[in-house]
């Protein structure tokens, strides 16, 4: 019998056709920046669990004829593995055989066959005991006594750069979360505003029959409540085939220089709340904006 | 001051009571006069008087330039924001323009001031037909106001202002969009409530109801007030 349980029309202002796409605009943004800055701190971690407390040590190649040049670089190889297991600190020291380092060179130079006749400097793939600083310049000096020209790949130093620019974009990613956040609360305000203008003669004659400000502003909080999470739910769904479509494209990049996009079960289920949170930023928005602007009112 | 000689707290009082529009001469001049629980007087005058002002002092729609407002024994010309709802739900209010809610049901719109009060759902799915019975709209409790007549959506009005039992009833022109049976019929209604308790004010130019009831007429003119005896002796009930 009674089925109407908002005293205000807002089915039929404008507000209730424009908040939903504003909301969906907003969020559709704040999933995409907020999946980077989650992917940024998964590739981070990743990065710095793979090369934290290892190093790469490069032996050039001897020169002269090629089976004599070989075998000189072999020696060299063998000298510097060497050197480096009397290494306090070194668990390991790998040389990678030149199928190895093939595969690592094939993206750019396109067939292996020619390898052996090339001048190709050699790896060797050291790990380091949890926690070990080595005195990098000693080594270094130990490393070319024994193989000249030896040098150390210290992967820290290349990885901070990376990790410093990586949490650079991390941060910009979450400062655009926060704008959206402060422009959906402004468009918010500015919508509660229009909406109190189009029913100020509702709200006069709900004030008149005894309605208290929060009994309105309840109503506004409500409706922007409904018209969030139908924005919001807009926007994910927009979003999500986005970043799927973004995922795949990553994953077809030959040589790994950009690593897929891969969340954990925690950051899809924080992308997925953010509809919820979204919604909740325009009721209470509405709330507070009903109780601001009704004070001023008669 | 009129007192209507009662020793009882006054339901709405009057002190030197003056009202301007912004920088406008003063629709409302010196107005003093106390109304007792239970009375029931006309609000009379030329158009233009300011019985709808004085009226709105009263539903504190506005508050007055200067001078005092009492209701309930409560001074309301600089009481707070946050007093006023408690104070309104004590009153009943029939705006000249009705000021229903065109988006609701008439059951919704009768049925407003209970749910800004709280009533429960059960009592008012109870008391709200009724109440519409009586004033005749039972065949349109769903109907939208848009669809009715001036003298339906006046019954609305006035259903709605007295459906929580007021104790103070102010009535702007109530039966201005109703033929004359209805009018008695509405007014029957207001006198029905006077005798349970609520004091009713009626501004009409209506000379023909004022003077078939014996009430007091509150008489403005050129925005001073004047107390006047009824017209007639009779008791009102004689006539209805």
């Amino acid at each position: 019998m009674f089925t109407q349980r908002t005293d205000l029309p807002f089915g039929n202002d404008s507000n209730s056709r424009f908040l939903p796409w504003m909301v969906a605009v907003m969020v559709f943004l704040a999933t995409i920046a907020m999946s980077g800055a989650l992917a940024l701190e998964v590739i981070l971690d990743r990065w710095n669990h793979d090369v934290t407390g290892t190093m790469t040590i490069q032996i050039m190649p001897a020169t002269g004829e090629a089976a004599e040049a070989n075998r000189e670089t072999q020696h060299r190889v063998d000298a510097a593995v060497k050197v480096l297991l009397t290494t306090p600190g070194v668990a390991s020291a790998r040389p990678l055989d030149l199928a190895q380092i093939g595969k690592l060179l094939e993206p750019w130079l396109g067939s292996t066959e020619l390898l052996a006749d090339l001048p190709v400097p050699r790896l060797i793939d050291v790990t380091l005991h949890d926690g070990v600083m080595l005195d990098l310049p000693s080594l270094e000096a130990r490393l070319s006594a024994a193989a000249p020209e030896a040098s150390v790949e210290d992967h820290q130093v290349w990885l901070s750069k990376l990790v410093r620019l990586g949490h650079g974009l991390e941060i910009l990613a979450i400062l655009m979360v926060g704008m959206v956040a402060v422009a959906t609360a402004a468009t918010v305000i500015y919508a509660t505003r229009t909406g109190l203008a189009i029913h100020r003669s509702v709200i006069e004659v709900l004030h008149m029959i005894g309605a208290q400000d929060d009994y309105i502003a309840r109503q506004f909080a409500h409706s922007s409540l409904m018209l969030g999470l139908r924005g919001g739910t807009i926007g994910l769904g927009l979003a999500l085939p986005a970043l799927m479509t973004i995922s795949w494209l990553a994953g077809r990049t030959e040589g790994g220089l950009i690593p897929e996009l891969a969340l954990r079960p925690i950051h899809w289920l924080m992308l997925a709340c953010l509809p919820l949170a979204v919604a909740y930023l325009a009721m209470v928005a509405a709330r507070l904006t009903v109780h601001r602007a009704l004070i001023r009112m008669t | 001051m009129r007192d209507g000689g009662m020793a009882t707290p006054s339901v709405v009082r009057f002190e030197s009571v003056g009202l301007r529009y912004g920088q406008g001469p003063e629709i409302l001049q010196d107005i003093s006069f106390a109304l007792a629980p239970a009375s029931f007087h006309f609000l009379t005058g030329p158009s233009g008087a300011g019985k709808s002002s004085l009226l709105s002092l009263m539903y504190l729609a506005q508050r007055p330039s200067r001078g005092l407002v009492t209701l309930f024994g409560r001074d309301v010309s600089s009481a707070r924001r946050s007093a006023l709802p408690a104070i309104r739900r004590r009153l009943g209010v029939v705006f000249q323009e009705f000021r229903l809610l065109d988006h609701l049901s008439i059951l919704d719109n009768v049925a407003l001031p209970l749910r800004v009060a709280g009533v429960s759902e059960e009592d008012i799915k109870k008391h709200v037909p009724e109440l519409l019975t009586w004033v005749g709209l039972a065949n349109y409790l769903h109907s939208k106001p848009p669809t009715l007549s001036g003298g339906q959506k006046q019954r609305v009005a006035i259903a709605r202002a007295v459906i929580n039992r007021p104790e103070l009833l102010l009535a702007d022109e109530p039966t201005g969009n109703v033929d004359d049976r209805i009018a008695m019929r509405l007014l029957h209604l207001f006198v029905e409530l006077n005798k349970l308790g609520t004091t009713v004010v009626i501004a009409t130019h209506n000379d023909r109801l004022v003077n078939r009831f014996a009430f007091p007429r509150m008489h403005l003119e050129m925005g001073h007030l004047h107390f006047l005896d009824p017209v007639r002796k009779a008791t009102p009930l004689d006539e209805i």
